[in-house]
């Protein structure tokens, strides 16, 4: 694979002694959907979130290697979190929306990185719903609340938020496992979308999704990645038995 | 020991202890609410009596400013009490308010890590410490301050909303407390995703959220407030009138009540009058009560 501009290298986290995660090398490819798999426990989640440095306000977590984007090492002391975290956007589990208005949820972020301009505002959020696909659903009533959104909608909604700062790397941490079959479809639909302009990497349990839609797969176990590939490969013809067995269910 | 002589016995005997266990529960309940009720009838008889038996007008009573029960014409004007009991308990959640929010914040959202150890158990300090202590602090150290600092005795409704505030801080910042540490994480952590910094989260995304939830600590504060006697009976100079200042003698209801119940006659109208000023304060209580039951009800959409 050809070294990409965010990567990792040799990147441990521990929670206290305890190495969650260990000595990883990774390079996530431009424009593609990179799956993270394995069972629970793995450290794919802490893996992730130390992608965006979010394992930051976890007390007791330290991180050794590199995390490289543009070049840049996001821990290098002097790193602003607030400008990095513009660029890697992160969406959870669970549709956490504010308890604020549709409108107010996607402005939130725009509006503390200094665009105060209401035209512009309004184009943003209409922008980023339309490329969550929530637009035609929630036009309408952009004030209402965002808790009165079904649980899709909401996790759309977040996906929305996510982009509404322009992010080149978006992080996914199982966004679909709260949601129905149909909301589930839509939101891998919008995966797919998405990689047209930026990165993707998921976290998800869901071996058909992952093999749905992602063009990279890693498999990780214990802390570490076991494999990692195109997902293709990954799913038809893996190297490494451990993988074979859990893509096929026999074992995680 | 019958456990192998079949299921039935067993059964049976969780069948009992269902049983036990539900009785028992419903005793207390009923005792509870008896308990409740009856008190609310006793009071309710008692205060009422003034206005329906002794004649006092309810307007005179509410709104007189007057108080004389044992003139030669007694009159019943509790507008001096009323207002006192208003204007301490609301200075009180005034002061008290932002600072019990601003140390919730501290301990859960600034330093969590040694925040919540480190003031947790100061607070459940202050919580305990008995109310005539308060008093008496405030009456060796605040009223000699402000009688410094500001124009007359230094009691009054000043002194008597500073004692209070110390005295319902533990009350806001325990409930602004539970609700910041209950908020799911997610919701913070999108924030910070979202590249926003700490205060901003705070500022436009935890406390939006936890608004009623910090309403309904301030109330109950003020409830608290408004039913404390002793400490602010000593220090706000008991003088049956409407204060010009902050800084002049006045009075609350509670005050009034503790001060005047040994002095006067069962039965006779001046110790019917104040049952009707413990009646307003329990009128005034349950307001609290429906006030936060609403703010909690907006919580739950």
């Amino acid at each position: 694979m050809m070294q990409s501009t965010f990567r990792t290298e040799n990147l441990s986290v521990f929670y206290g002694k305890y190495e969650a995660v260990k000595n990883i090398d990774m390079n996530f490819p431009e424009q593609s959907v990179t799956a993270l798999i394995g069972p629970s426990g793995c450290g794919k989640s802490t893996f992730l979130r130390s992608l965006n440095r979010m394992n930051d306000n976890i007390e007791g977590s330290r991180i050794t290697g590199q995390i490289w984007i543009d070049g840049q090492d996001i821990n290098a002391p002097g790193t602003d979190v607030i400008e990095l975290r513009q660029k890697i956007g992160m969406v959870w589990q669970r549709p956490n929306p504010f308890y604020k208005s549709i409108y107010d949820n996607i402005a939130f972020g725009p509006k503390y990185h200094g665009i105060k301009d209401r035209k512009k505002l309004d184009e943003i959020v209409e922008s980023s719903l339309r490329k969550a696909a929530l637009w035609d659903e929630v036009k309408d009533r952009l004030k209402q609340s965002a808790l009165s959104l079904s649980g899709g909608q909401q996790q759309r909604l977040c996906i929305a938020r996510a982009l509404s700062v322009s992010p080149r790397i978006l992080l996914l941490d199982e966004p679909a496992s709260a949601l129905d079959p149909v909301s589930t479809a839509k939101v891998e639909e919008l995966i797919v979308e998405l990689k047209k302009e930026l990165s993707v990497v998921i976290v998800t349990h869901n071996m058909q999704q992952a093999a749905r839609i992602s063009d990279y797969s890693a498999y990780f176990y214990l802390g570490s990645v076991m494999e990692y590939d195109k997902t293709d490969i990954i799913f038809t013809n893996p190297t490494n038995p451990n993988t074979q067995e859990y893509i096929s269910g026999r074992f995680g | 020991m019958k456990s192998n002589n079949g299921s039935p016995v067993l059964i049976k005997k969780h069948h009992l202890e269902d049983w036990i266990g539900r009785i028992y529960t419903t005793f207390c309940v009923s005792l509870l609410v008896i308990v409740i009720v009856s008190m609310m009838y006793f009071v309710a008889s008692k205060g009422l009596t003034t206005f329906i038996k002794d004649g006092v007008n309810v307007g005179d009573f509410l709104f007189g400013t007057k108080w004389d029960p044992n003139g030669d014409n007694p009159v019943f004007g509790a507008l001096p009490f009323i207002v006192g009991s208003f204007a301490t308990s609301l200075l009180a959640a005034l002061i008290a308010s932002p600072l019990s929010i601003c140390a919730a914040l501290f301990m859960n959202e600034i330093v969590p890590s040694w925040g919540k150890r480190l003031l947790q158990p100061v607070i459940e300090l202050l919580a305990g410490i008995p109310s005539v202590v308060y008093g008496f602090v405030g009456l060796s150290v605040i009223v000699p301050l402000f009688r410094d600092v500001f124009p007359g005795q230094g009691i009054g409704i000043a002194a008597g909303s500073l004692v209070l505030s110390v005295m319902i801080l533990p009350t806001i910042t325990s409930i602004a407390s539970d609700a910041l540490s209950s908020l799911p994480k997610g919701l913070k952590e999108s924030s910070y995703a979202l590249g926003a910094t700490r205060w901003q989260t705070i500022y436009s995304v935890i406390i939006p959220t936890v608004m009623p939830s910090l309403l309904t600590g301030v109330v109950l504060g003020m409830a608290r407030a408004f039913g404390e006697a002793l400490a602010v009976q000593m220090v706000i100079g008991n003088a049956p009138h409407v204060p010009r200042s902050l800084f002049e003698s006045a009075s609350t209801l509670t005050s009034v009540i503790t001060l005047n119940m040994g002095n006067t006659v069962m039965g006779s109208v001046q110790n019917n009058a104040l049952w009707s000023m413990a009646l307003a304060l329990m009128v005034m209580t349950f307001i609290f009560v429906i006030v936060v039951r609403l703010l909690e009800r907006r919580h739950q959409l």
